[in-house]
């Protein structure tokens, strides 16, 4: 099967992500949005790993992996906070620091 | 050399006065005038004291030094903070410390009325400790700060009643003239470091031979500046007419015997300076000549009576100057002349204290006449003062002044014959106006206003004057006896061969009391003779104008340097609001400008934002995808 589809693949899922994130409103989609963002770049370094016939692309994917889970720990927190405090997640409503 | 731990006494003793009665506030009003008689006349007793100890070695050994500590030690420029008595010095410390004392006594009377006597008298001491220091000083540094010290006692004493705003503008204006000497003294300073790399007299003493002669020149003009601005020499002399809005005993201190001689003792002291450096002597001989000439002007038309003894003072300043222009001869001259003049101008001053203390502080002379019956001491003591500045032998003036002209004389050429016609003639117009003075005060009719009652001044204040008046009297016989002075002071100068003598002794001696005997003929002419009008005249010559107002010394001023300094100042104030400070706002205002257009894009939405960054993202691909194709 030849490589490329799998990079055609991973510019599709990234395509989704980027447009959910501007789309979207509600902080949890946009937040999902984002980690598929994250994996299609895993899925493309995973590709060019698989292409250039070394082992940097996977590593990179596993790094890549443990910032992800950073982000969603410290994500969520301030997600739920900013429910609690507001009653909404609506990412629209939290634009206090125009002013 | 000799070193003594009790120079320091000297000046420490008025300081820790001064500074004790300034601290103490309204606590010290009943004890502060006699500690402040006590501080100076203790130091005055310390004065007496060196000089014994002085008398007691050889001449050459007399000088003593005291180090009192390191100053300032940057790189090879070392300072020390050193006083160095020696033949000059002692001097002016005893003229310093005992006509001060004198003064002080004086004072206790004459500002009992004054509720601020004790601040006077803790600015009395400042003075006395920051004249002490200027004479003291071993180097030209020390005498900087003793020099400055003096010139902020003169400030605080001329407008001691400062609640009259005339008055505080005199001060203020005494002030700001001084500065322009000081500047003078700080440049000379500079130099002295930058040619010589030292600052003390007996190092540039040592190196004066082999310092080239611009250098010393430039030195000697600088000090010259210093000496103008200080004794209130042309063209630096304007202040001293409105310094005498001060008490009267300030007047007599500071403005008479003491501070304005300052000038006088600069040069004296830089004698290894102006004798390599010819130019510069001219220049001070020039302008003790100008000067001379210029007060004994003023002194004519002049009918408040402690202007036209300032006006007199700065013309025997002149003559000092003068002398002290004329070289290795005139030195021990100018300084006798100043010590007796120290005594009978100082004299002269408490008298005219006197005077307005039994006349309701009346200072105009017209309003005066026929004092003699109520104020007989005051009378005599005026009097003896006033024969010795005359220079009728054997008062003091005559053995002081008659030397400067003989040397003037001496001086060779035709220099020597115009400054000696110009001396002689500053004694004739000496003359004329201090017989005015005599007359308009003493003799004539009673002009004075209905509510004057005078009487004469308490014991405190005639004590003073009585011992002034015998200083008048016997200080110019005594000093010149044997050459006393001259030979006491000749250790320090270096000396050149004798001069040939143009004239005689005796002949110049009959010239001045022929020039005396002109003026004061003149002046009975004018004034006894006839009625003195109580109210000046308006209908006079243009030049009794002219005298009136200073030789138009302040319109000179205001003319060539006040206002056009005000309009460089109102330029330069304009320039500095609409360029410097129009650039700085404008980059403000700038950076306001553009920043509140690129607020427009913080529109807080996150979706905007990350819409952003994927355009940027984008854009920045492209970018790199045609810079790689």
């Amino acid at each position: 099967m030849d490589a490329a589809n799998y990079l055609y693949l991973s510019v599709l899922l990234f395509t989704i992500g980027a447009v959910g994130v501007v789309v979207r409103r509600n902080a949890i989609v946009v937040f999902m949005c984002v980690e598929l963002m994250l994996n299609a770049a895993n899925l493309a370094f995973v590709t060019f790993s698989r292409i250039n016939g070394d082992l940097n692309g996977q590593v990179v994917a596993f790094f890549t992996m443990v910032v992800a889970a950073c982000e969603v720990v410290v994500g969520l927190a301030i997600i739920v906070t900013i429910y609690r405090s507001r009653r909404s997640a609506s990412v629209d409503d939290a634009s206090l620091l125009k002013r | 050399m000799t070193t003594s731990n009790s120079l320091v006494y000297l000046i420490a003793l008025p300081l820790l006065g001064a500074t004790i009665l300034l601290l103490a506030g309204r606590r010290a009003d009943k004890w502060g005038h006699i500690l402040g008689t006590l501080m100076s006349g203790s130091s005055f007793a310390v004065g007496l004291y060196q000089l014994s100890q002085m008398l007691g070695r050889s001449n050459t050994a007399r000088p003593v030094e005291q180090k009192l500590f390191e100053w300032i030690s940057v790189g090879s420029f070392k300072v020390d903070a050193g006083l160095l008595l020696d033949q000059l010095s002692i001097c002016f410390v005893l003229l310093i410390t005992g006509v001060g004392t004198l003064i002080h006594i004086y004072s206790i009377s004459y500002m009992s009325h004054d509720h601020d006597r004790r601040r006077f008298f803790a600015y009395l001491n400042l003075f006395i400790a920051a004249m002490l220091l200027l004479v003291l000083g071993n180097s030209y540094l020390n005498l900087y700060v003793g020099w400055e010290g003096v010139g902020l006692a003169s400030y605080l004493l001329i407008g001691f009643w400062n609640q009259k705003p005339a008055y505080a503008t005199a001060s203020k204006k005494a002030f700001v003239m001084n500065r322009v000497g000081d500047m003078g003294l700080s440049f000379a300073i500079m130099i002295a470091f930058a040619t010589v790399g030292t600052v003390s007299f007996a190092g540039i003493k040592e190196h004066a031979h082999h310092t080239s002669t611009a250098a010393l020149t430039a030195m000697g003009i600088m000090l010259l500046v210093a000496a103008t601005g200080k004794s209130a020499q042309f063209p630096l002399q304007a202040w001293l007419g409105d310094a005498m809005a001060g008490p009267t005993p300030v007047s007599a201190l500071i403005h008479a015997a003491t501070m304005v001689t300052a000038g006088v003792y600069l040069i004296t002291r830089s004698n290894f300076i102006f004798d390599a450096a010819p130019t510069a002597q001219l220049l001070v001989v020039i302008v003790g000549a100008i000067t001379l000439l210029f007060g004994a002007l003023i002194g004519t038309a002049k009918d408040d009576i402690k202007k036209a003894l300032a006006a007199s003072t700065m013309s025997q300043i002149g003559y000092m100057i003068l002398g002290a222009g004329l070289g290795p001869v005139g030195y021990a001259f100018a300084i006798m002349h100043l010590l007796t003049h120290g005594f009978f101008k100082a004299g002269m001053f408490l008298g005219a204290g006197s005077v307005m203390h039994g006349m309701n502080d009346e200072v105009n002379m017209r309003k005066y006449g026929a004092l003699r019956k109520f104020m007989p001491i005051t009378f005599v003591t005026f009097g003896l003062g006033y024969l010795a500045i005359l220079g009728v032998p054997p008062f003091a003036g005559f053995y002081s002044k008659d030397m400067i002209i003989e040397t003037a004389f001496n001086a060779g050429g035709i220099k020597g014959i115009l400054l000696g016609s110009v001396t002689l003639l500053g004694a004739g117009i000496t003359a004329f106006y201090m017989t005015r003075v005599m007359i308009l005060t003493f003799t004539g009719k009673a002009r004075w206003d209905e509510e004057a009652h005078p009487h004469e001044s308490p014991l405190l204040m005639w004590l003073p004057m009585a011992i002034l008046a015998i200083g008048s009297v016997s200080s110019g016989y005594l000093l010149s006896r044997g050459d006393a002075l001259v030979n006491w002071l000749s250790p320090l100068f270096e000396h050149h061969g004798e001069h040939e003598e143009l004239l005689a002794p005796i002949v110049v001696s009959a010239l001045a009391l022929g020039m005396v005997a002109i003026g004061v003929a003149i002046a009975f002419l004018k004034y006894s003779r006839q009625e003195v009008a109580s109210v000046a005249p308006e209908n006079v010559s243009v030049f009794t104008k002219i005298a009136r107002e200073d030789l138009m010394q302040d319109r000179f001023n205001e003319a060539v340097f006040m206002r056009p300094g005000q309009q460089l100042t109102q330029v330069l104030v304009k320039t500095d609001e609409a360029v410097i400070d129009g650039a700085v706002r404008g980059v403000g205002k700038l950076a306001m400008g553009s920043s509140s257009l690129l607020r427009g894009v913080q529109s807080g939405f996150v979706r905007s934002y990350a819409a952003l960054i994927f355009v940027g993202a984008a854009l920045l691909i492209a970018a790199i995808w045609v810079v790689v194709q």
